[in-house]
This record gives structure tokens, C-alpha cells and sequence, in this order.
């Protein structure tokens, strides 16, 4: 079976303007979109550029717009997920285009740097580990399953709107830490998301949710941010 | 054509922002060293990341009686007595620092009801000794240490590929890199330099390992002049997704799934009848191998079963959530309902850059030490793993060793100063970009790395002899010779070139594969992962040693063989 992948160019180097290639390739059971797009590279035309590494959604390099959804390419499946005989690839949406599927993810990257993005106590630590019962791990534990790939920014109409959201990712990653019940720090990460670029911006359209390749409830997190600022007050 | 040049200066740098790389960072950077780490990659999509199943330490949360000593001797029979005792034993001491080290950094680990870190069964070791989060190990640990990078201020130069290791007077003054995003090389001028660079599965077909994972830092040292040790021993893991030969964590047999040939047998009693599925990962790869050959797959096909039926829907959710959502996307099966299909996948290699257990590479046989260079991690051999690693070891291994040549580096980059630049490295670095650039080659550098896989999936795989190996050779000598000659890039562009890094990657892997083989060839018996039908005894009056192997200048490999270190444990039969 054929099908006909149509995929976003622009290396601006030599191209005026984007456009979109098409290219047709004998797709198979279990073929993922990233063998899809290999299988282009190495076959049929080596400039195709995009960002890859592991194949198995864990290290987050190839979200990208994939008829119209933001997915990981790796983990799509181009019989199985996409019913359709034509594919559309477009590079992850709200981000500066750096060549074809490519984007510039620093400030991505910086955002999470605002967050105090890290473990923080004050006292010493013990000589073995510090005791956290299954059920307070539970708390952070599907939060820790991000792999910063960033799909939940691109889907985030807050973000699309507000170059200055902290958006989904980064406010995720302030919620692990202070959530934990070994962190001390979420007093002074609280006093970041609170703020009308933090917490407050969004909107709960829970695009975000549906984004996540890695199905983590991104939205309630945030709720639960806001609880916990809320609760501080009182 | 000339391309710019950006020249820095930091006291440390480190190549590959794995665990390995990550931790050394931080060992440095925690001591206001300035420093930097130089990656392929974002660091949080390095391939460390991937490991699933758990670190390994005698902490005995779950089975108090275990200690030292045993984890000592397990790592010790698993590496068919080719690991150095001397290294092995400073391993599992620093190992459960490592532990402690980590949760006080924040690791979310599974836990136990008592609130201790959980722990669970791994093939070899005697108790259950690894310590885990779910089944995404690797992915907390890498994104633990990065966090505190960047609280400790690491500098990162993301998407930058190290093309070639600058020596200048005897000692290692720096590194030469390309900028991949924006184009142009960059020469960083250093006190110290680490290697966590990582392994090289992309050498076969069928793998676990990344895209990434090319074994660049091989390559580059062996340019350099430097040799690398024990190549040959490449470990197949048991269990990858029939097809992409992706991983499905050891973990899995851990928490007690079966594997199941084609007649519906538990076949690992015929090879493992004490352990079964919890044989060390060689015997148990060639286990299955060896069904797969005598026709008993599934429906006589090149693979078997992974059965986790039997473990019910509540622990797989809990323990193995990942493994089941990669079940579903990749091979279409739900594993709290049905097998999944699996066959053993090039996963790693115990060989690499020799160092002491400093983590100091060492230059020859003597062990003599080159100033200025570490390694650590996937790219180092100190030797912990000798024939065959244990599952767990290799996180465990990246993390300490990571943290002990860290601190070493730092500590020498103290009383050091930088060095002028060599001018050869840089010669050698722009030679490799322009051969591509301006090479009128007729075929696209796909086609060497096509056929370098297939080479050695068919012919330097789980059992080997001396036949394939040398016609494996051939074939990569040749190719490797073509393809200085004709090789072709199609992007011709500076900004995010991917076909012309893929190209270098390509190089890479051609230059030490066929010391894989070479190594491979000359050692006349069977030892951990690497079987030979032709011999198949371990032969341990002659080969108690570790393989050196140099390039030479005209392309041609140099061997040297160096004596393991043996402090309390004689060779014996191995069985399980």
C-alpha cells in the first residue's frame, strides 16, 4: 500500500517561502511516521531535516503537526493511527521555524529555567534515603513522565496568545517539585507561577491534555497549582 | 570553502550530556569550575534516558540480607570474569552512595510501604537489588541531574557534534565541534576533557538504541591516536519489539514474565534451570537465539514471546506502564491481554575507552595515563561489565564513574593551565567537513551505513565464526575505503544539516566497527557475549586478558592485550 506524505519545507537559506513536498512511499504494518520520514531521507531526498533520537517517546525530540494534531512521530503509526491514504507533516506549531520540521526550542527550554526547575531543601540531608510512602510518590509520579517535547506549548491557545506564558510544560514541572514531600522550595516557586504569566493565564481548554503524547492530565496539575496558592493565602 | 571559526575557553569540558556526562558536570560545576557540556542533542534526549528497569545497589530495602560482597561477586561471574576486581569493588561501594545521592537531589523512586526506595529482581543478581521509578528509570535519573546542570549554571552547547580530540604536548587540551544548527566549527580549549560520548548499537540492524547512538567518541579517539578496549563484547539484549527491536525492560522478566516459544514452552529451563528468566542477558539471548534457529519461534519465525498475562492488569499498570503503552503503539498488542512479540536487539557495548578506575583514560597496556582525558559512562571501559553487564550496572556504573572522574577532572583541572591549540585536531576536523562538502561522490552515505548493518546483524551477531568474521571484514574495509572515495551528501546547506551529521556518523561507525570484528576475530573462545561456534569453551589460560586495539595511520588496526585485574575471585565455571 502507497500512501502520499505532504511535508513542510523551508530552509531559509535558499527558499524565498515555505512550501510543502510531496512524496510518496510503500508503507507497511507497523511502519511509524519517523521510519516514514528515515525512509525519505535516506531513500529518495537527504535535505528533509527534522529532529529525532530514540523511537521509543522517551526523549522527546519529534513532536510535529501530523494532519492537523500534534503527536511524536515516533510513536504514530502510519496504517494504524492514520486512517487517511494522505499525510500531512508540519513542523510543531507557535515555535520559530529553524529548517523544515525543525524549531528553535530555547525559549521553550529558558521558560522551564524560570521556574526554579530543581529539588530545593534547606536542611541537611540524611545519611540513607528520605522515607516518601507509595502514595505521595503517586503525586508526583505521572507528573515526572514528561519528556519535554514540547507539544502541549504548540497546542496552548494561552501560549499562542502570550509570548510570556510560562505555559503547560513549565508550569508541570513547578507543580513535581511542589507537589514532593521532600521539597522545601514551593514557597519561593509559588511566588513565580503567581502571576499573570504564570497560574492565571490559563484557561483550561485542556488542549494541552490532549496534546500530551504522554497522556499526563497537564490541566489538573495547573488546577492544583492554583489550589495550592490559594490554600498559602488562606 | 572556509567555514568560521569560534574559539572558547573552559576549565572543564565534557562531551555527551547522558548520566554519565551529566553527573560529571555537575562534579565540576558544583565546585565553580567553569564548564561545559557539549551534546549531539537537548540533554534530556539523551539515550540514558531510554533505560528502563532500575539501578542497581546493595542497599537491601527489600532483601536486607544482601550486601557488598555478593553484588560484588554477581557483577564479577556476569562479566565471565573479564571485569577488574580492583574497579568492581570501589563500584558497588560507591554504588549505594550514588543511591542516596540521588534521592537527596529529588529522584522520584518507586517506593515501598515502609517509604523506602523499592527494589526488584534483575537476571544475575543474586537479591533483588534494583532500585527503580516505575519502568522509566533512565528518563528520571537524566532529567534529575539535569536540573541540577542548571541550577549549578552549566554551560550547554546543544547540537554541536565533537569531530575530533585536540592532544597537545602528551596531554588533552581540548576538542573540536561543529555547530549543527547554525554551521562552523568551534574550538574549545580546555584544562580537562571528559568523554561520556555513550555506545555505538547503531553498528547493527536490529537495536534498542538511538538514532544517536553511534559511537562517535570511539571514533574520535581512535583518530586520535588513542586505542579502545575490548570492543568486541557488544551485548544483544533479550527482549526488544520484534520488528524495531526497541526495548522491552529486563524489568518485565523481573516483576515475573515468562518467555514462551512457538510450542507454548518455557524454554529457559533447557539453558537457566535455577534462574530461567533471570539468566544473565547473554545466555539468555542465546537462548532464544537458539530456538529462533531450530525453528521453534512463533510459527517458526525469528521471534518468541514475552508472556506478562499472568501478572494481572494492576501490576503492569503499576510497575510497567510504559512497556504496555509501547506494546499497544508499536506491535499492536495489550500485554495485560495477550504475548508480545519479541527478539534479542544490539543494546550495548562493554567495551570502549580504556580508563582506570579514576576514570584517567589510559594509552597502552602498561596503563599508562594520559593527561588531562577522562571517560566515563556507555564510551569508557574500566572494566566493570568484562564479557557481559549486568541489567542495572550501566546506570549505576554512568552515575558513579560520572561522579569519580568528575571529581578527578576537577581536581587536576585546578592545578593545570590551558594549552595551545592543535592545529592538527583542527586540520582533522575540517578535512572530515570538506571531504563532504566538496566530494563529487556518486552514492549517498545511507548506503554505507545499510550495508555496515546488515553486515554485521548477518555476520557479527550473537553466534559468530571465524568464516563470517572475516568476510564481515572485508566487506567494512571495503566500505570503508569507498567511502572516503565516493560518498555523496544531498544537503549542501550550513543551517541544521542532518544529512551531513548523519554522514560523519556514518564515518564513525565504519572506523571502529571493524575492530569490533577484527577484535572479534582474534579472540579464539567464547567469553559473556561473545560466542564463538568455531571455540565454543571459555579458554581462560590464554584469554584472561582485555583486547587494545589502535588505528593505525594507514587505516590499518594494532592490537595489544592487557591482563584483567583479579583481587578475590578465581575463574570458575559460570552457570545459572
Amino acid at each position: 500500500m502507497k500512501k502520499r506524505f505532504e511535508i513542510f519545507r523551508y530552509n531559509p537559506e535558499t527558499d524565498k517561502k515555505p512550501y510543502f513536498k510531496s512524496y510518496e512511499v510503500e508503507v507497511y504494518e507497523g511502519m511509524t511516521l519517523l521510519d516514514a520520514l528515515n525512509y525519505i531521507r535516506w531513500e529518495i531526498d537527504g535535505t528533509l531535516t527534522y529532529r529525532r533520537s530514540c523511537r521509543s517517546a522517551i526523549c522527546g525530540s519529534c513532536a510535529m503537526k501530523i494532519n492537523g494534531r500534534t503527536y511524536l512521530a515516533c510513536k504514530t503509526q502510519v496504517i494504524k493511527d492514520i486512517k487517511s491514504d494522505h499525510i500531512k507533516v508540519e513542523p510543531l506549531p507557535g515555535y520559530e521555524i529553524i529548517k523544515d520540521l525543525v524549531v528553535d526550542m530555547d525559549n521553550f527550554f529558558d521558560k522551564l529555567k524560570r521556574t526554579k526547575p530543581y529539588h530545593i531543601t534547606h536542611k541537611a540531608p540524611p545519611e540513607k534515603e528520605r522515607l516518601q510512602s507509595p502514595e505521595d510518590f503517586k503525586f508526583i509520579n505521572e507528573a515526572a513522565d514528561c519528556i519535554l517535547c514540547g507539544a502541549c506549548v504548540s497546542a496552548c491557545p494561552s501560549s499562542w496568545a502570550g509570548k510570556d506564558y510560562l505555559g503547560p510544560a513549565a508550569l508541570l514541572k513547578a507543580y513535581k517539585f511542589c507537589a514532593d514531600t521532600r521539597d522545601e522550595g514551593a514557597d519561593e516557586r509559588l511566588a513565580i507561577v503567581n502571576d499573570k504569566n504564570g497560574v492565571w493565564r490559563c484557561h483550561y481548554t485542556a488542549n494541552c491534555m490532549d496534546a500530551c503524547p504522554k497522556d499526563i492530565k497537564i490541566t489538573d496539575y495547573i488546577a492544583r497549582l492554583r489550589n495550592m496558592l490559594v490554600q498559602n493565602k488562606l | 570553502m572556509e567555514f568560521e571559526k569560534i574559539y572558547h575557553k573552559y576549565d572543564v569540558i565534557i562531551v555527551g550530556s547522558g548520566l554519565a556526562g551529566e553527573r560529571a558536570a555537575l562534579a565540576a560545576a558544583s565546585s565553580n569550575l567553569k564548564t561545559a557540556v557539549i551534546t549531539k542533542v537537548y540533554p534530556t534526549r539523551s539515550h540514558s534516558g531510554g533505560a528502563q528497569g532500575g539501578i542497581s545497589a546493595a542497599i537491601g530495602n527489600v532483601d536486607a540480607e544482601d550486601n557488598l560482597e555478593t553484588h560484588m561477586w554477581d557483577t564479577v561471574k556476569g562479566s565471565d570474569f573479564l571485569g577488574d576486581q580492583d574497579a568492581i569493588e570501589l563500584f558497588v561501594e560507591e554504588s549505594i552512595k550514588t543511591i542516596y545521592e540521588y534521592e537527596h537531589m529529588g529522584v522520584p523512586f518507586s517506593r515501598l510501604p515502609n517509604g523506602k526506595i523499592a527494589q526488584r529482581a534483575f537476571g544475575g543478581h543474586t537479591y533483588r537489588r534494583a532500585c527503580y521509578s516505575a519502568d522509566k528509570t533512565g528518563h528520571v535519573l537524566l532529567h534529575t541531574l539535569y536540573e541540577q546542570c542548571v541550577k549549578h549554571q552549566v554551560s550547554f552547547y546543544n547540537e554541536f557534534l565533537v569531530l575530533s580530540l585536540m592532544i597537545t604536548d602528551g596531554q588533552a587540551s581540548g576538542v573540536v565541534a561543529w555547530d549543527l544548527r547554525n554551521g562552523g566549527f568551534h574550538i574549545f580549549r580546555t584544562k580537562a576533557v571528559l568523554f561520556a560520548t555513550g555506545g555505538y548499537g547503531r553498528a547493527y540492524k536490529v537495536t534498542s538504541n538511538a538514532l544517536s547512538n553511534t559511537g562517535d567518541g570511539l571514533a574520535t579517539v581512535l583518530e586520535a591516536g588513542l586505542p579502545v578496549e575490548d570492543l568486541e563484547f557488544v551485548q544483544f539484549h533479550p527482549t526488544g519489539y520484534y520488528r524495531q527491536g526497541i526495548l522491552v525492560t529486563e524489568g518485565a522478566r523481573g516483576e515475573g514474565g515468562h518467555l514462551l516459544n512457538g510450542e507454548g514452552e518455557r524454554f529457559m529451563k533447557k539453558y537457566a534451570p535455577e534462574k530461567m528468566e533471570l539468566g544473565p542477558r547473554d545466555l539468555v539471548a542465546r537462548s532464544i537465539w537458539t530456538e529462533i534457529l531450530e525453528g521453534r519461534g512463533i510459527n517458526g519465525k525469528d521471534y518468541v514471546h514475552i508472556d506478562l498475562t499472568h501478572l494481572g492488569a494492576e501490576k503492569i499498570m503499576e510497575r510497567l506502564p510504559q512497556i504496555r503503552d509501547l506494546a499497544i503503539s508499536f506491535v499492536g498488542v495489550d500485554p495485560i491481554k495477550a504475548p508480545i512479540p519479541i527478539q534479542p536487539t544490539a543494546h550495548y557495548s562493554m567495551g570502549g575507552i580504556p580508563t582506570n578506575k579514576r576514570g584517567e583514560v589510559v594509552i597502552d597496556a602498561q596503563n599508562s595515563v594520559m593527561p588531562g582525558f577522562y571517560a566515563a559512562g556507555e564510551a569508557a571501559c574500566v572494566s566493570i561489565h568484562g564479557a557481559n553487564r549486568l541489567g542495572t550496572n550501566s546506570l549505576q556504573e554512568a552515575s558513579t564513574f560520572g561522579r569519580i572522574a568528575g571529581n578527578n577532572m576537577t581536581e587536576f583541572a585546578r592545578k593545570t593551565d590551558f594549552l595551545p591549540v592543535d592545529e592538527e585536531a583542527v586540520k582533522r576536523a575540517e578535512e572530515k567537513v570538506k571531504r563532504l562538502f566538496e566530494n563529487d561522490g556518486k552514492t549517498h552515505h545511507y548506503h554505507y551505513k545499510k550495508e555496515l548493518q546488515e553486515t554485521m546483524y548477518n555476520k557479527v551477531w550473537i553466534f559468530r565464526n571465524d568464516k563470517d568474521l572475516k568476510e564481515a571484514l572485508s566487506t567494512v574495509s571495503s566500505l570503508e575505503e569507498d567511502f572516503l572515495k565516493n560518498v555523496r551528501i544531498d544537503d549542501k546547506g550550513l543551517l541544521f544539516n542532518l544529512d551531513m551529521q548523519e554522514a560523519l556518523e556514518v564515518h564513525n561507525l565504519l572506523t571502529f566497527s571493524k575492530i569490533i570484528i577484527a577484535g572479534a576475530l582474534n579472540r579464539k573462545e567464547s567469553r559473556g557475549a561473545h560466542f564463538r561456534t568455531d571455540f565454543p569453551k571459555r579458554d581462560d589460560k590464554n584469554w584472561t586478558k582485555h583486547t587494545l586495539a589502535w588505528r593505525t595511520p594507514d587505516g590499518k588496526t594494532k592490537f595489544d592485550y592487557k591482563p584483567v585485574v583479579i583481587t578475590k575471585y578465581q575463574p570458575t565455571e559460570r552457570k545459572y
